[in-house]
């Protein structure tokens, strides 16, 4: 066994380089793939527009969608989030 | 039926050069009729790479000018048979050259050749769109490290959204020690980042240094690991089954001796 074979017994707990280079990769890769294609969030938006629209009256013009980072449940990582701010002005009658 | 490959990668310095070299040698020694083509028209390099550089005439440039015919530009390696090289212009820059001349260029080629091997500019800019615009398939080439991965996942949905029929993942500079220790990203971590299909992974390999110092494709020595890993990239691209060499197999004769005791 190797010094640094030992090492790595006693700092178990810390993660491998690696594995914080995967996460930081796929954590910043969600955020790219949103938004160079800018399709893909005006499709979203186009679509969620259509949905809520069947339920409640929705200020069209103040629609937010955005990708972007948030504390993970057990707050140690980050974790991609979509954040979509849409102010309601009224509820469809439904009953 | 000849088949247009463009390697590329987004990312620069990460080995476009010495793969386009190094698989078109290969397909070459295969017995294949290759062109390799740089279209890193300003920065070419490809051309000292291959050991050619003392013998360019004309460039990329002068053929779709219609400066000189096809023929006159392509350089012969006489090392080996079948293998051309179309270098690119060095006092020009990017837009000399459109992605329509690129198509047709490719459509002249194809009809000489049975592979064209297509050196892409780093970049996402018009070198990129030409060099992509004539291609039948592409190879992007990434390392280990998150730059050079966040770029081919760019490069990946650049390819989709320019309707490229395939595109497969060349991991190159692996090096197996590090990947051991939980310090560089392995070969299954960076296709699951990526979502692409492998088609050869290439390890760090200080032979490949030595062998573009001398101008020499690593490819043509018989002992190193490099050279056997793009023997294999050829292969498959061949359409063979070759299955991905073990990284961690010893080097050598001293290498598996000292394998052996350290096994204990």
């Amino acid at each position: 066994m190797s010094l640094k074979d030992l090492f790595s017994i006693f700092s178990k707990n810390k993660q491998s380089s690696k594995d914080i280079a995967k996460e930081r990769l796929q954590l910043v890769l969600v955020h790219d793939r949103a938004t160079t294609n800018t399709d893909l969030l005006e499709d979203l938006r186009a679509e969620i527009l259509q949905v809520i629209s069947k339920y409640m009256d929705i200020a069209v013009e103040e629609l937010d969608i955005q990708i972007t980072k948030t504390e993970s449940d057990d707050g140690e990582n980050m974790v991609p989030a979509l954040v979509a701010n849409i102010p309601i002005k009224s509820m469809k009658n439904t009953r | 039926m000849a088949e247009v490959i463009v390697i590329t990668s987004g990312k620069g310095g990460v080995g476009k050069t010495t793969t386009t070299a190094n698989i078109g040698t290969g397909l070459a020694l295969l017995g294949k009729k290759v062109v390799l083509v740089d279209t890193d028209i300003g920065l070419r390099n490809l051309d000292v790479v291959m050991g050619l550089e003392n013998r360019i005439v004309y460039d990329i440039v002068d053929v779709v000018e219609e400066k000189c015919r096809l023929k006159q530009a392509l350089i012969k390696d006489k090392r080996y048979t079948g293998l051309s090289l179309l270098p690119a212009a060095q006092t020009r820059d990017k837009n000399s050259v459109n992605e329509e001349q690129m198509q047709k260029l490719c459509e002249n080629l194809k009809k000489e050749f049975d592979y064209v091997i297509i050196d892409c500019p780093a970049g996402i800019e018009q070198g990129f769109k030409n060099a992509i615009a004539g291609a039948d398939r592409a190879l992007v080439v990434t390392t280990p490290e998150v730059s050079a991965v966040r770029d081919a996942d760019r490069i990946i949905g650049l390819l989709e959204a320019n309707e490229m029929k395939s595109t497969d993942l060349v991991i190159n500079r692996l090096r197996p020690d590090m990947v051991k220790t939980g310090d560089m990203m392995n070969v299954d971590d960076i296709i699951d980042i990526l979502a692409v299909s492998l088609i050869g992974v290439v390890p760090d390999d200080q032979d490949i240094i030595i062998s573009t110092n001398r101008g020499e494709p690593v490819v043509a020595g018989n002992s190193t690991r490099s050279g056997q890993a793009y023997r294999n990239i050829a292969l498959r691209l061949t359409g063979e089954d070759v299955p991905i060499m073990d990284m961690d197999e010893a080097k050598g004769f001293f290498g598996k001796i000292k394998k052996l005791f350290s096994k204990n």
